[in-house]
């Protein structure tokens, strides 16, 4: 399986306007570039700067494994392509999102569905879910998860920032109240799409 | 994280096992489990408590239950893999047990024995073409696998041509295999697809409906005007009428009928017969 995280010129003008404070010196981050990397249109690049995108390809990547049933389809590649069309914040989790419905869409055999859940935590601690970019930004830490939903268990967590273990403890169980709303409009969603058949 | 617990025990509806009986004609996810008629008799409401004492309640009759696409077996447990709705079909004699699926809309084809699909010849080497059928890799159909050929006399296929075969062998563990022969060596309809026309790809839900033996859109449409159709289990449908324009017009009908009721595909073609 394969993830492949493109992001439009906006996000990268953002992430730009970012890192320069850090770039003080002449220090830039790492670059990566592949072109023709797809069939169909005459020309087509993906660049990467720095390894935020990659280390956010390998999460949704390890959280599709954990509950696409694999070994149904030996000797078969599933490619999951997320495009970033605009970003309000909770970027990774929206990305998960996507990535389970189009899992589903194609009819890909999995143990369970899953989601992605943000968490902020600002600096005197109030517990903010899905914050916005701005929220993000401003925030003292930045907790996204991934959860199941049979189990409502855990499959991949990544944050950012200082938090306690009392705080961490806090956001996850904040984040699987949240699932279970993630969850229930899955279901309505894929409802209303069998609602003519 | 007592919150957490609290939560983890309160699941969503359809975190718990529900009886695949309830649940026939519905939209299941995969995660759900399902419970077996058998089974609800020892894990239903009320419990053992409450039924009336069996003899024989060790030997009870063993049902046959087969699990279709989209279900799969845990141990004793039978889990739902795929979304779509959940259907069931009776055996044939006596009640109980019989075939669960679940059927999905889904576009993306696996291969199956004894399919009939169509396939676009992407490469020709040596002895066998490869096709194009859809599925995780393309298909081999060897070059004596139509109707007459001989190793003298080879069938005239392109690079780019249709083909409307069926799989003899087809496995998650090896390369799909194609003919456009039937058992008897006859073409039976197989074989390279002629010239114009336009293939264009639907959902697998739209072919089974559409192939399904009580379906009236078919005869429907060739009420309409004349034409000549391929139906590939594999979500291809190759149309040709006598012009373009009602070739158009005969696709984009197959297309819409996915998304419409029965009583509204009656509407459009009465003013389709009308105009």
């Amino acid at each position: 399986m394969e993830g492949v995280m493109r992001s439009d010129a906006k996000i990268c003008g953002e992430s730009g306007t970012e890192s320069s404070p850090r770039g003080l010196g002449c220090s830039l981050r790492h670059f990566a570039c592949e072109q023709n990397l797809l069939s169909r249109p005459d020309g087509s690049a993906s660049f990467l700067q720095g390894v935020a995108e990659k280390s956010r390809e390998w999460l949704i990547r390890n959280t599709c494994e954990a509950v696409v049933l694999g070994t149904l389809h030996p000797r078969t590649s599933i490619t999951v392509v997320l495009q970033v069309i605009s970003d309000a914040g909770s970027l990774l989790a929206c990305c998960l999102n996507a990535a389970c419905m189009a899992l589903v869409d194609a009819g890909v055999p999995m143990r369970a569905l899953f989601c992605g859940v943000t968490c902020a935590l600002d600096s005197d601690g109030t517990l903010m879910l899905d914050p916005t970019a701005k929220q993000e930004k401003e925030a003292r830490a930045v907790l996204t998860f991934a959860l199941d939903s049979v189990e409502r268990k855990l499959l991949m967590s990544t944050t950012k920032g200082l938090y306690s273990d009392a705080e961490l403890q806090q956001c996850l169980a904040a984040a699987q109240a949240a699932s279970q709303h993630v969850f229930r409009f899955y279901r309505e969603s894929l409802q209303r799409r069998y609602s003519k058949s | 994280m007592a919150e957490a617990a609290a939560v983890v025990a309160e699941s969503l509806a359809g975190g718990r096992a529900r009886a695949a009986r309830t649940v026939l004609d519905q939209v299941v996810l995969p995660g759900e489990e399902l419970l077996l008629p058998e089974q609800e008799d020892a894990d239903g409401p009320g419990g053992a408590g409450e039924r009336p004492l069996r003899l024989n309640a060790g030997a009870r009759a063993r049902v046959r239950v087969v699990c279709g696409p989209g279900l799969r077996r845990c141990g004793d447990r039978l889990l739902v893999t795929k979304c779509g709705r959940l259907r069931h079909k009776e055996p044939g004699g006596g009640s109980g047990g019989g075939v669960y699926w679940v059927d999905s809309q889904q576009k993306r084809y696996v291969p199956v024995k004894g399919d009939h699909v169509i396939g676009i010849v992407t490469a020709k080497s040596g002895d066998i073409f490869k096709v194009d059928v859809g599925g995780s890799e393309p298909a081999s159909l060897s070059y004596l696998a139509f109707e007459g050929a001989t190793k003298r006399n080879r069938p005239n296929v392109q690079v780019g041509d249709l083909i409307y075969g069926q799989f003899v062998v087809a496995n998650k563990d090896m390369e799909p295999e194609m003919v456009c022969i039937d058992s008897c060596g006859r073409a039976n309809g197989m074989g390279v697809i002629g010239q114009d026309g336009l293939l264009f790809k639907v959902t697998l839900g739209l072919i089974r409906k559409l192939l399904a033996p009580d379906c009236e859109i078919l005869q429907e449409v060739g009420k309409l005007y004349p034409l000549e159709i391929v139906f590939g289990m594999n979500g291809r449908i190759w149309v040709k009428a006598k012009t373009i324009q009602q070739t158009l017009i005969l696709a984009n009908i197959l297309e819409a009928c996915e998304h419409m009721t029965a009583d509204q595909r009656k509407q459009i073609f009465s003013r389709l017969a009308e105009s």
